[in-house]
């Protein structure tokens, strides 16, 4: 059996009146890649924030290493952020500092390291994400593709224990894509770190995946094995794999806010 | 069902107060952690961020120099010209001096640096902690660890509350020297006795209130532009609605502010 490091119970999150995850439980084993896979909108990002503890939910638990970030002060909070590393969705390095300075930041910050220690580091996580030379470079002179290895780059900085890691692949082109596969692979076989991957890209899911969490419309409609998966026959876990077109179904309300745009 | 007349009238008055109390409760929760980040965290062995002070200290302060001094310049001339035109008729023409010292140092000189700043600097504040919230730059400060008011708005803070005094300064000293270039070649009043005049004129205190009012000036500035920079929720556009209510916003309450300690001043000094 594997270990558990990361529990979520009974995860309910609005945005303002409305429901965006309905009563997520599933677990996330230590030393493996767990995918949470969905299609846009059904709340990947918003799941992904709570388990780094940027949002609150309305009622559950998120138990990392056994203990509860949702009702945990601030400060200690930062404690556990430590040791997390985190991609967003759009890598989200700082614009106005160069990549070094951007990795050397989580650093600066929580370390009382040399200037010479700091510069070795940031030189070596370039390193391991393939962007060595552009120690100089603001992060509007790269590539989506480089910025996203920017991002784990500084993500790792601490080395961390847990790597969450949001569509890391999406919106490159095939090649970078899968590129950034095969660095998240090499990081979890290198560092044995407990990675939380989301996407919605199947190349991805197939390269990277030990263990998948699907949600739809804020709901955990599958968790277990990529194998698992495949061989399930619900409808909408075929449609998603074999890139079915859904009907677009809003349920009325949504329906209405849709026209009434809201 | 209908809404009622009463409801047509009453709700959108409700929903009003109810949106200005929460915009009242995020500012003083965002001006009460940005004292504590800046005032206290540093006995408590956080460090202080003297590098970005250092930078928005120049290009908060430093930069608008020429543009401080350029409009005070002019508003001391004006200021002159205007107070001639009725002095003369009464042959008091020498009372310039006392006009232009005591309304530039009480009132014009902060209030236009406070104008002019809250155009450059606030709106560069809203503009940028804006622009990083709708990229996620600002939960990604919050992921590392690293407070978002201690990083991006305590070294604002202190520019202001440092730059806006200093600038004020240069403003009261140039608008001073507007009107004496003015009254001394126009008006013809011999330079000495103008020098003379301003200094008799002139008190610590009036002075000294000015520089207390830029100094307040300094932190509504600041904390306006960031109070609307974090409240970008959305992408591009709503960064730029903001910069500007930002604009808007800190020029009012400046003027709000500046009502209240003059006010405070003449009834108690
Ligand atoms: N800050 C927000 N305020 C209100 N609604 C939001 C916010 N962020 C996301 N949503 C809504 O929540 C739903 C889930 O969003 P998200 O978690 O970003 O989806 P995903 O990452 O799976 O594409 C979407 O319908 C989106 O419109
Ligand atoms: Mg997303």
């Amino acid at each position: 059996m594997m270990e558990t490091a990361i529990e979520i119970r009974d995860l309910v999150t609005h945005y303002g009146d409305r429901e965006i995850l309905r009563d997520v439980s599933f677990s996330i084993p230590r030393g493996r890649t767990t995918v949470i896979l969905g299609g846009s909108g059904c709340g990947k990002s918003t799941l992904l924030k709570h388990l780094i503890g940027l949002l609150r939910p309305t009622k559950g638990a998120i138990l990392i290493n056994g203990m509860d970030i949702t009702v945990m002060k601030e400060e200690e909070l930062n404690g556990v952020r430590k040791r997390m590393g985190v991609l967003f969705q759009g890598a989200a390095l700082l614009n106005s500092m160069t990549l070094a300075d951007n990795v050397a930041l989580p650093i600066r910050e929580h370390t009382r390291l040399e200037e010479s220690t700091i510069q070795i580091m940031v030189r070596m996580k370039l390193d391991l994400v393939g962007l060595s030379g552009f120690e100089d470079f603001y992060p509007s002179q790269l590539s989506g593709g480089m910025k996203k290895r920017a991002g784990i780059a500084r993500a790792m900085a601490l080395d961390p224990e847990f790597l969450f890691l949001d569509e890391p692949s999406a919106g490159l082109d095939p090649v970078t894509a899968a590129g950034l596969d095969e660095l998240i692979l090499k990081l979890r076989n290198v560092f044995k770190m407990t990675i939380v991957a989301v996407t919605h890209e199947l190349s991805s899911l197939y390269t990277i995946a030990d263990h998948v969490v699907m949600l739809d419309r804020g709901q955990v409609i599958f968790k277990g094995s990529l194998e698992g998966l495949r061989a399930s026959d619900d409808p909408r876990i075929r449609g998603f794999l074999n890139r079915r077109p859904e009907a677009e179904s809003y349920s009325p309300e949504d329906y209405f806010r849709f026209i009434a745009g809201d | 069902m209908k809404p009622s007349v009463v409801e047509h009238l009453v709700g959108p008055l409700g929903r009003k107060t109810i949106s200005t109390l929460r915009a009242v409760h995020h500012a003083s929760r965002l001006i009460n952690s940005s004292f504590y980040w800046a005032f206290l965290s540093p006995f408590r062995g956080r460090r202080l961020r003297v590098r970005a002070s250092v930078s928005e200290i120049v290009k908060a302060g430093y930069n608008s120099v020429p543009i401080v001094a350029v409009i005070s310049l002019f508003v001391g001339i004006i200021l002159a010209l205007q107070s001639a035109y009725q002095l003369k008729k009464v042959g008091a023409l020498i009372y310039v001096a006392n006009l232009v010292g005591v309304s530039i140092t009480r009132e014009l000189g902060p209030i236009l640096t406070a104008i002019i700043v809250a155009g450059r600097s606030g709106s560069a504040f809203a503009a940028e902690i804006g622009s990083m919230k709708a990229a996620e730059e600002v939960d990604a400060l919050v992921s590392m660890g690293i407070n978002p008011v201690h990083f991006l708005v305590v070294p604002k803070l202190f520019a202001l509350m440092l730059m806006m005094p200093a600038l004020t300064v240069i403003s009261d000293c140039i608008g001073i020297f507007g009107g004496f270039l003015l009254s001394t070649t126009v008006l013809e009043i011999h330079p000495y006795n103008y020098f003379q005049q301003t200094v008799n004129a002139l008190l610590v205190k009036d002075v000294v209130t000015g520089l207390v009012k830029a100094l307040a000036f300094g932190v509504v500035i600041t904390i306006v532009g960031a109070y609307h920079g974090f409240a970008v929720e959305g992408g591009a556009e709503e960064v730029g609605r903001r910069t500007t209510a930002s604009v808007v916003a800190s020029i009012f309450l400046v003027i709000v502010f500046d009502l209240f300690f003059t006010a405070l001043f003449y009834f108690f000094t």
